[in-house]
């Protein structure tokens, strides 16, 4: 048995009441259910208030820069696919700085857990749209209204078939834990887009917006494509959590870990005899 | 024209298949035990252009490319109207009957003669070339079988087909080339260029990661790895940009992989946020940048030695680096592996800085001592040293690094400033603390800095100073030039710390020094200025997209001296 205490517990620079408290605590406990030890995971983070949160227990981390989070992530299980490899970043982060890398990740499909948290603004920052603000979102830098589209990150992924989708809310913690447990025992590349209302700057997603709206699935088959494509367009007046889509795909990644391969010095002769 | 090597230039559009011929000419010659070195210059495309792979073949080792052409192997008109000129006096001409040779020294082959189908015209050249050069027709022989042995019997035997009636055809012409090399090194030798000696010096030093993001000339280290580490486990992939591979790399690095990064300039510019990275957070990388002119897209497959300023002061902030300047596939070999060693010792990126002459040009080379070369340093897999910090304040400012998951020890790397635990702080004392001791990383850099080689004459008249590749046509120069100074060359093949008291007595001993650079700015040459106050004022620059050769050298020396 792994006990919550394991991860410890420390001070950390969130405003009182923000929306990533939940996740922190949710990420903990579901790990502890999963029987897994601070020395068993490795998380990638990149850059921002929710990146933060591998500061804000003991675990292996590599908190590196924004927008980064999954290439690392993709570095680190390709040299050690033993180990369970988590992200955990904000949406800016994710969806705007390391866009790219989001896309292209979801095709590569290496077996790692994506925690999103989506608080649809940036925060570090104080208070700019980020790319999953709606379109007319009123902010300092944005004193007209966002005038782009928001990102819709599910329905992305689910278009793009990525292997496992799911919505999660930090009101909902305890759905919270069975969405990140049910991510982390997926095969294959698994986002967890998870509601964080950011209760300093922004006004217009909060806690109470979020209850309003967000409700968790009952019927749904995440396997069904076409019920999951209609399912993740569903974000304004209700917004459904839970396991959105999931498929079996091929995973990507092989071989053992790169900290003990040492080449035999024949192959290596060999390598260059094919020179001659 | 010298005697003791032979300067032969195949020119045509790309697609016509030059680098075929150029390749298993380039093999052949190897084989037969002589010297050789390529040249190659390419258009950025993948059909069409005029394109040349030139082949100096010699007794001695050729020390770079030269500009006067001895065979000239023409598959196309084009090559005939820019390359004549270049055509040394005595020199042969070698194109199909088809183009208009009159009045040259020429061999016109008749490949409809010689071969039944176009597809093997190619083959028909290569045997004329491989008489004219006096090739044993035995070593072509086996080469052609080893291209095509896939392709199936049937092929071969046609192949080889043309070439004996091609090696029969020119023994009847009546041409005016005779020139025999004597073979200097009888076997064994190995053909390689820079990029495969890169990748092999790589796989020595125990890589097993790549990740990159393909950019022309830097390409070929990464297919080099691929193709012959993948097989003995290396892991790689092609991602989605140099942002991506660098961070991918650090990632890997981080969890026990010995990492490479490869590209060029642009790319190499996009990878700067983490190479940054690789330096707060203390993760060893080894960083291949393989030069092309820029700025931006520049001339994207021509050469040029203009990024050296960006990759010494490459990333946001201060931290250590070394940088190497390979001039040779032995040094491309050497410094790459020793550029893993000090990636792991000093943790902190380590960059190899070649450029596309080197990058594409094949030499005769001695196997490497495989049981000769030092052991690359490793990191710890278990901690027993009490509580684990991994950034803990040492006196020579490198922290013990554990590699995750191999014990319940929890190793944690970060990109701000960090407390010894890796913790993130704003605290004044703790950032001078840490700040200081990643800088006295460079205490130990400094002391293993390889000094510059000198060539030449004592006291010289006329100093000429160069780094990486453009070695080969200084030291040609210096040994062709007629005039009445005494000359030296100064060589640095790692550009990066300088270490003063390795050279300085050179430099104030010469009458003049002269900088040989492949860029506009003299870059090197600045550099020296800042790090040691001596100015450089003579200075021989090529900015034009081509290599330097020992012809622009000396007319840059006739203007100075
Ligand atoms: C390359 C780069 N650009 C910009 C920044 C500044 N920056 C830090 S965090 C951030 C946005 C954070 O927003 P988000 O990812 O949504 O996370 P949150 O703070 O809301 O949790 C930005 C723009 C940076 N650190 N690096
Ligand atoms: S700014 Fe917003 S997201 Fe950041 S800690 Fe405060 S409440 Fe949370």
């Amino acid at each position: 048995m792994v006990s919550i205490e394991e991860y410890g517990e420390f001070k950390t620079a969130w405003c009182p009441g923000c929306g990533n408290f939940p996740i922190l605590k949710s990420l903990k406990q579901a790990l502890a259910e999963r029987g897994l030890a601070p020395h068993d995971i490795i998380i990638s983070s990149g850059i921002g208030q929710a990146a933060k949160l591998p500061h804000y227990m003991r675990c292996n981390m590599f908190n590196g820069l924004h927008g980064r989070s999954l290439p690392v992530a993709q570095g680190i299980k390709m040299a050690n696919p033993q180990m369970h490899v988590l992200v955990t970043s904000g949406d800016g982060c994710s969806y705007g700085e390391g866009g790219n890398h989001f896309l292209s990740a979801l095709r590569r499909n290496m077996d790692l857990t994506v925690l999103v948290h989506d608080n649809q603004i940036y925060g570090l920052t104080k208070g700019q749209a980020s790319p999953t603000s709606a379109r007319g979102h009123v902010t300092k830098a944005q004193p007209e209204g966002n005038r782009s589209d928001g990102f819709n990150p599910v329905s992305t992924a689910v278009a793009m078939k990525a292997s496992f989708v799911a919505r999660a809310f930090s009101g909902e913690p305890e759905h919270l834990v069975s969405v990140i447990k049910e991510a982390m025992a997926h095969k294959g590349f698994s986002l967890v887009d998870i509601l964080q209302p950011c209760v300093s700057f922004n006004k217009v997603n909060t806690y109470a917006w979020y209850k309003e709206r967000a409700y968790i699935l009952k019927d749904h088959d995440p396997e069904d494509w076409a019920a999951a494509m209609t399912l993740s367009e569903e974000f304004g007046e209700r917004i459904p959590l839970g396991v959105i889509y999931r498929a079996d795909k091929p995973v990507f990644g092989h071989g053992g870990r790169l900290a003990e391969l040492a080449y035999a010095k024949n192959d290596l002769k060999a390598v260059l005899q094919s020179y001659i | 024209m010298s005697n003791k090597n032979i300067n032969i230039v195949i020119g045509g559009a790309a697609g016509q298949g030059l680098v075929t011929i150029g390749q298993l000419l380039s093999k052949a010659i190897t084989r037969a035990g002589h010297h050789l070195l390529v040249t190659q210059r390419y258009m950025s495309r993948v059909r069409g252009g005029h394109n040349t792979y030139a082949i100096r073949m010699g007794e001695e080792k050729p020390l770079g490319g030269t500009e006067s052409i001895d065979i000239l192997a023409a598959l196309n008109a084009e090559t005939l109207d820019k390359h004549l000129e270049a055509v040394s006096e005595g020199g042969l001409v070698v194109a199909g009957a088809d183009l208009d040779t009159e009045g040259l020294n020429a061999l016109r082959i008749p490949y409809e003669e010689l071969a039944s189908k176009p597809l093997f015209h190619n083959t028909a050249m290569l045997g004329v070339l491989g008489r004219t050069v006096n090739l044993e027709p035995a070593i072509l022989e086996e080469l052609l079988r080893q291209t095509f042995g896939k392709k199936g019997d049937e092929v071969v035997e046609a192949n080889l087909e043309v070439l004996r009636k091609a090696y029969a055809w020119v023994a009847d012409q009546n041409h005016d080339f005779s020139r025999t090399l004597a073979s200097s090194d009888p076997k064994g030798r190995m053909m390689l260029n820079g990029n495969e000696a890169i990748g092999l010096g790589a796989l020595a030093a125990g890589c097993n990661f790549v990740s990159f993001y393909p950019m022309t000339p830097s390409t070929g280290v990464a297919m080099t790895l691929i193709a012959k580490g993948a097989p003995l486990g290396l892991q790689y992939e092609q991602v989605e940009d140099e942002i991506a591979a660098m961070n991918m790399a650090l990632g890997a690095s981080y969890a026990g992989a010995r990492a490479l990064v490869t590209t060029s300039g642009g790319g190499f510019a996009l990878m700067e946020e983490a190479v940054s990275l690789a330096g707060v957070s203390e993760t060893p990388i080894v960083c291949v940048v393989v030069q092309r002119p820029g700025p931006a897209t520049g001339l994207p497959t021509r050469t040029e030695q203009a990024d050296l300023n960006l990759v010494v002061h490459a990333g946001h902030g201060e931290f250590p680096r070394a940088v190497f300047a390979p001039a040779t596939p032995e040094d491309c070999f050497y410094l790459t592996h020793r550029a893993f060693d000090l990636a792991e010792t000093y943790q902190t990126p380590i960059f190899v800085l070649s450029e596309q002459y080197l990058a594409d040009s094949y030499r005769d080379v001695a196997p490497f001592d495989l049981d000769d070369l030092p052991e690359v340093a490793r990191p710890l897999l278990e901690w027993e040293g009490g509580e684990y910090k991994r950034y803990a304040l040492t006196d020579d400012g490198i922290s013990p690094r554990l590699i995750p998951g191999f014990s319940e020890t929890l190793v944690r790397a970060d990109s701000h400033e960090h407390e010894e635990n890796s913790y993130i702080t704003e605290d004044k004392a703790v950032r001078v603390a840490q700040n200081s001791k990643r800088l006295r990383k460079e205490a130990g850099l400094f002391e293993e800095v390889i000094g510059p080689d000198r060539y030449g004459a004592d006291e010289p008249d006329a100093l000429m100073v160069c780094w990486g590749p453009t070695l080969g046509a200084c030291l040609e120069a210096m040994d062709r030039y007629e005039g009445d100074k005494s000359l030296a060359v100064l060589h640095f093949k790692q550009v990066y710390p300088l270490r003063e008291e390795q050279f300085m007595d050179f430099l104030t001993s010469a009458g003049s020094v002269i900088a040989v650079e492949g860029n506009a700015t003299a870059q090197f040459a600045q550099l020296i200025a800042r790090d040691t106050g001596f100015v450089i004022k003579d200075r021989i620059l090529r900015f034009d997209g081509r290599a330097m050769t020992w012809e622009y050298v000396l007319k840059g020396l006739s203007d100075i001296l």
